[in-house]
């Protein structure tokens, strides 16, 4: 669903969620919700779950685990149990269930976590993810707020997951692990947390339904700083750019910018493309990591030396609350 | 050589321009205005496999020199750093030399059976084409399997598993894209079989 519309449902539901061991709850939209067990421990839970994006079951399986555990991995966390919610129709064959959940459940075992059971409806159309359960120590929990001025912001993977979702439908291009795309929305997101004690790390979330914009903004949400975007050092997917061009973006990326565009302001000429790109639905994004200044450079070299494809694309300063782009 | 000249730029912008520059240029030189940023460059070139010497012109010029060897290039490609300045071998048919195409099927066979006792051992086998068929027979596959054992890279056409159905079959080597095969044919020293 729409920001908008989502935002419109639940404003007419009460949630029991006023209990004081609720860390983080429904009120901050974050990535998933925390709550407090001991003073070291602290339970993460979260569930996502969508229809096909590539016709290979066994891959997208792998896309929707790896795309439902990054959730707990956005909040510095580490998964320890998951759960397949899965709709399937009775006119498909069961063969392609069983390589739809083998693709999940070796997602899940490469994350070091349990898969246990899980829940199966017939539906029109299939669906699969999970729901998934992890644990973080509360000093090290992270949260989509708590950017601080100065701090740089990285991206993890590029962008573009959405426009080449649309490109692989419309048999433009294939969906198999020789697309780099999907390739990065079936690796997980736990390269980067290895060095987090390492450095002062202020706020993290991950980039999924509401676009590069809509999690920045979301970063913005609770401060009062300006998150200023470096528009060319964005990466983005080879091929998207003229998917893009040919009219392959998805209809979620409109809604996103009907409803963020109002939150930007930019300076120097547009690049009408990459502007689209950055309202871009992704599927199984990379994490946003807002560091330190001072340690943004180890950091980053740590990453390079890891092979993620990560760039510094943004920067929080004083200034009008809100996201800028700056085009150069 | 690549010159970058970095000086009065904030951190990381040093780090995320001498990266870029890397990855494309065996040398590069860049040159900062402090000691941080240096030792930053000096840490990245170490982390990356290259070769780094700092020269101190001055307390506000630092030229930091990059230089990859051919064994650092290998290894941040993955493979085998025992197949240092080894051959890429590409294979874009199932069979072997101009003539009856029985024999030159038994050719092939008979050639990939036999790599595994070259010294030394190709760096890559990039099948193309109906060469992607042979890497799904049978008896190829355990010869090709014992290959990525010793370290040999085994790279498919992606396009070409799927244009002739094969998905399901591959049992061995990852699939690949143009790309990186017009990539592998540009850099490195390519025996087309």
């Amino acid at each position: 669903m729409g920001p908008k519309a989502l935002a419109q449902v639940l404003r007419h539901v009460n949630f029991p969620a006023d209990s004081e061991k609720l860390l983080i709850g429904l009120d901050k939209a974050d990535d998933a919700a925390v709550y407090s067990l001991t003073e070291e421990l602290a339970l993460i839970q979260t569930l996502d779950f969508f229809t096909p994006i590539v016709d290979d079951p066994y891959l997208f399986g792998q896309i929707a685990a790896a795309n439902a555990l990054s959730d707990v991995y956005a909040m510095g966390g580490q998964p320890i149990l998951a759960m397949n919610i899965a709709g399937f129709p009775s006119c498909l064959e069961e063969e392609i269930l069983s390589q739809i959940l083998q693709g999940g459940a070796d997602k899940v075992k490469e994350a070091g976590a349990s898969l246990c059971g899980g829940h199966t409806v017939v539906d029109e159309e299939p669906k699969y993810g999970l729901s998934v359960t992890g644990i973080v120590d509360p000093d090290d929990l992270l949260s989509n707020s708590g950017i601080k001025e100065g701090d740089l912001i990285l991206l993890t993977k590029p962008l573009g997951t959405g426009v080449m979702v649309s490109a692989i439908k419309g048999g433009f291009t294939s969906g198999d692990q020789s697309n780099p795309a999907v390739n990065s929305m079936l690796t997980l997101n736990n390269t980067a947390l290895k060095y987090f004690d390492q450095y002062q790390i202020n706020a993290c979330t991950d980039v999924t339904g509401f676009g590069l914009i809509g999690h920045l903004l979301e970063m913005s949400e609770n401060s009062s700083l300006q998150i200023e975007i470096e528009a060319p050092e964005i990466p983005i997917f080879a091929g998207v750019r003229e998917f893009a061009e040919s009219g392959l973006l998805p209809a979620g990326a409109y809604k996103n910018r009907d409803n963020y565009q109002g939150f930007v302001s930019e300076s120097g000429q547009r690049d009408q493309i990459l502007y689209d790109l950055m309202y871009d639905p992704q599927t199984s994004g990379g994490l946003l990591i807002s560091v330190a200044e001072e340690d943004a450079a180890e950091l980053l070299i740590d990453l390079y030396a890891e092979e993620l494809d990560v760039a510094v694309i943004a920067k929080a300063q004083k200034g009008k609350k809100g996201i800028k782009i700056n085009w150069k | 050589m690549k010159e970058i000249d970095a000086k009065g730029l904030a951190c990381p912008k040093p780090v995320v321009l001498a990266k870029k520059a890397i990855t494309s240029n065996r040398e590069v030189l860049v040159i900062v205005d402090n000691q941080t940023a240096a030792s930053n460059l000096t840490k990245l070139g170490n982390k990356m496999g290259a070769e780094v010497s700092v020269v101190e012109e001055s307390e506000t010029e630092f030229r930091v020199m990059f230089k990859k060897s051919k064994s650092s290039d290998s290894e941040n490609e993955g493979t085998n750093s025992k197949n240092n300045g080894a051959k890429i071998y590409l294979i874009p048919t199932d069979t072997m030399g101009d003539g009856e195409r029985e024999l030159g099927q038994i050719l092939i066979k008979g050639f990939i059976s036999t790599i595994k006792e070259l010294d030394p051992l190709p760096k890559r086998i990039i099948f193309l084409n109906s060469g992607v068929k042979l890497a799904v027979k049978k008896d190829v596959i355990s010869y090709l399997k014992e290959l990525e054992d010793k370290g040999v890279e085994i790279l498919l056409c992606g396009t070409c598993i799927d244009y002739y159905g094969l998905q399901e079959e591959v049992e061995v080597g990852e699939i690949s894209n143009m790309f990186e095969i017009a990539d592998n044919l540009n850099r490195e020293q390519v025996v087309r079989i």
